[in-house]
């Protein structure tokens, strides 16, 4: 064997770091969807009449619908919804009191993962603490310094907690961005929607810490379909962390979840991902298909949205985090990394919505295909009449990796104000073997230097995320095009 | 320091180096000239191990090991140096960012333990000064967006921070008006040093007036054809290579 196979079978050897599973104790509904299904998941829940009533709406609404199938560039076989599980939670005898009452077990996988339960400070001392809801399969175990953020006001806590404390909010705001009649998933959502974080920042108040939800699917054969819903009042501020991780198993799991985000005058939300579902292996057999609603709107003037993504995992992903600029002068933003390798297929982009008055939008896509990948940036820009001095700038990116992948652009523009500006920019361009040979000659290996070169050309959207975040999205980005480059 | 004999190499079946033999010692700065398509560039490359080129023959010592048999990044860490004929852009990373990267792999590799940070900025404002590159240069992305002689600056004041006991300038003089050349070459000659040598490969006798060669060879058809001292290069730049490819062409006669 060469030298150069044989350190590119090294490195396409590398695991994937997260693809264990865990021996939990878990309580699942049975297999299969039907009104049953949904009275299950509802009834463990212990939900009040009107949310099952939603539910159930939703899922009548869900079964007159065609599952979608061509308009994304993407392919897979058709999804049997009878062959889920839609309600997996780890099992517990009483209501837990304190985290020594957790299942060691659950959290020594969430210590596996890096995330901490425990509400210590950290040590490094510069790092802001951060508030964790951590979700696996279909329940919330765990929501760390809720004490601490009570006492400004702030609600962060798992949604169902949200159903039963705060109906209200949850009355007031749930499907007021998305829907259950938006689309397939988001209706199939609203039915059997498990678990997921809820948070509401009242007026003027800027949230201390960063927020995060880690999302973790454990049981074999579940889907995850959780809920996030994020309201900021008049005035406030929240950064909030998405992060997910999922076994390594031969079967294709679902994830569909719905993620809404409310922002009113002078409010700000910033949403952070780092997306890690696994991917499948080398094949393309196994991994998450990764089907999401993820919206905001801006309701208020002056409010500002701002969605940032780096998605490395999942067997397909197909999402399109989107802002609806409603306020007058309110802000959106999308700024994405999107990297396919191997047999992974990504589909995804944003919509941005100007309806009000000065709205301006940044769209920021990067997109790296490697492998056998496919790899496409999909956005919408609407100009709606009235929304007068409406902005936009799109730039799209794609760097192309080997010559078996793919990179597509679909940018759809739609203007019906004649004083709006919108301008769209993309490039395709390809790691150059003479970049790499560069960094070599430095004494650079190309492992490094190809996590380099791709971190440069990342480095806008990179800036984007909170300090800890960006480490640890540098480093998934160099361990996703491991062995990309021969 | 660098001892090449026969050494014979291409790209595909194409072969251009035809046998080149070459021995610098520590110290020494070598001028090799020649006509278009002598094999000059070819020559930097295989030394510093580009993947395109096949070795077909011949060996190459430096430092005391086989450099064919390092990768090129293990040449590189070795102290080799090439100066790029055309230095690539890499959007989005900061020529103090890469830098760092190619320090502290080289330290590595070396069993040295990384260079703190206020001793690598320092080495960085000291190395600047040399070669009178911008701060604001150093700052930005790798040679994105520099003028032609930015870049050739650039690849002179990288040679400067990672101190290589061997440096390759590939025509490092072309494209560089007469305030560049004079800047390129005094960095190049203040790093001159009893243990560092250059290969200097160049078309023009002007920049041998700036960096004054020890030896000066002249290659043509993959080997070295002519070896002199410095008048050589004059010799060449009066009479041109016909000259040389004539008196060639006499030998085979006779």
């Amino acid at each position: 064997m060469s030298k150069e196979n044989q350190l590119l079978e090294e490195i396409t050897g590398t695991e994937y770091k997260y693809g264990f599973s865990s021996d939990i104790e878990t309580e699942t509904a049975p297999k299969g969807l039907d009104e049953g299904t949904v009275r299950f998941i509802s009834n463990k829940k212990n939900e009040p009449e009107w949310m099952l009533e939603l539910r159930l709406k939703a899922f009548r609404y869900w079964l007159t619908l065609e599952e979608p199938r061509h308009w994304a560039h993407i392919e897979y076989p058709r999804i049997d919804f009878q062959d889920i599980i839609y309600y997996a939670a780890p099992k517990k005898n009483k209501e837990l009191k304190s985290l020594d009452e957790v299942d060691p077990e659950l959290l020594a996988t969430f210590a596996k993962l890096g995330i901490s339960l425990e509400e210590q400070k950290r040590l490094s001392g510069v790092q802001s603490t951060i508030a964790v809801d951590a979700v696996i399969d279909s329940v919330s175990v765990k929501t760390t310094f809720k004490e601490t953020l009570a006492e400004k006001g702030i609600i962060f806590c798992s949604f169902s907690e949200a159903v039963q404390e705060h109906p209200e909010l949850i009355k007031q705001y749930m499907g007021s961005v998305v829907p259950y009649t938006d689309n397939y998933y988001a209706a199939l959502n609203a039915a059997v929607f498990s678990d997921g974080s809820f948070c509401y920042i009242p007026k003027g108040v800027r949230c201390p810490m960063e927020l995060s939800t880690y999302f973790r699917i454990n049981t074999s054969g579940t889907g995850q379909f959780e809920r996030t819903l994020i309201v900021a009042d008049e005035g406030a501020y929240v950064s909030y962390l998405e992060g997910c991780t999922a076994p390594m198993r031969d079967e294709n799991q679902l994830h569909a979840a719905v993620v809404e985000i409310i922002t009113h005058k002078d409010a700000e939300v910033k949403y952070s991902t780092v997306q890690n579902w696994y991917p499948g292996d080398k094949e393309g057999k196994g991994g998450i298909y990764n089907f999401v609603t993820k919206r905001g709107i801006c309701l208020g003037d002056n409010s500002k949205i701002s969605w940032t993504q780096v998605e490395t995992g999942s067997a397909i992903t197909w999402k399109y985090p989107s802002v609806i600029l409603k306020g007058n002068n309110s802000v959106g933003a999308f700024y994405s990394v999107a990297v396919t390798n191997n047999k992974q297929q990504a589909d995804t982009g944003t919509k941005m919505i100007h309806l009000g008055r000065n709205t301006r939008s940044t769209i920021i896509s990067k997109g790296i295909s490697a492998g056998f990948s496919n790899n496409s940036y999909r956005g919408l820009v609407r100009i709606a009449k009235g929304a007068t001095n409406a902005r936009n700038h799109s730039q799209c990116d794609s760097l192309l990796m080997g010559d078996k992948c793919g990179a597509h652009t679909f940018p759809y523009i739609e203007i019906k104000d004649k004083t709006a500006i919108v301008e769209h920019e993309a490039t395709t361009s390809k790691i150059g073997e003479d970049q790499i040979f560069y960094c070599n000659q430095r004494g650079i290996e190309t492992e490094k230097a190809v996590a380099l070169i791709v971190n440069g050309y990342c480095k806008e959207v990179l800036n984007q995320l909170p300090m800890e975040f960006a480490v640890e999205a540098q480093k998934l980005l160099a361990i996703s095009l491991e062995g990309s480059v021969g | 320091m660098l001892t090449i004999k026969n050494l014979k190499a291409g790209i595909a079946d194409k072969e251009i180096l035809k046998g080149f033999n070459l021995s610098v010692k520590p110290g020494e700065v070598h001028a090799i000239m020649g006509p278009n398509g002598s094999g000059k560039s070819t020559l930097a490359n295989v030394l510093a191990g580009k993947p395109e080129y096949t070795v077909t023959d011949g060996e190459v010592l430096f430092a005391g090991k086989d450099l064919l048999d390092l990768s090129p990044e293990d040449r590189a860490r070795e102290g080799l140096f090439l100066a790029f004929q055309y230095p690539v852009e890499i959007p989005g990373v900061s020529n103090i960012n890469f830098l760092k990267t190619a320090i502290a792999e080289i330290r590595q590799y070396k069993g040295l333990p990384p260079m703190e940070a206020k001793d690598f900025l320092k080495l960085v404002k000291e190395k600047q000064a040399l070669v009178e590159l911008q701060v604001t240069l150093a700052n930005r992305s790798v040679n994105e967006g520099f003028s032609g002689g930015e870049k050739k600056r650039n690849e002179i004041f990288q040679m400067a921070v990672l101190e290589p006991a061997l440096a390759i300038l590939d025509e490092t003089d072309s494209g560089l008006d007469i305030d560049a050349l004079r800047i390129v070459a005094n960095g190049v000659n203040k790093l001159r040093s009893d243990n560092r040598s250059f290969i200097v490969i160049t078309h023009y006798q002007r920049l041998l007036e700036y960096i004054v060669p020890d030896f000066v060879h002249v290659m043509y058809e993959g080997r070295i054809v002519k070896s002199g001292t410095k008048e050589l290069a004059l010799e060449l730049e009066e009479k041109g290579y016909d000259w040389i490819k004539k008196e060639l062409s006499q030998q085979v006669e006779a």
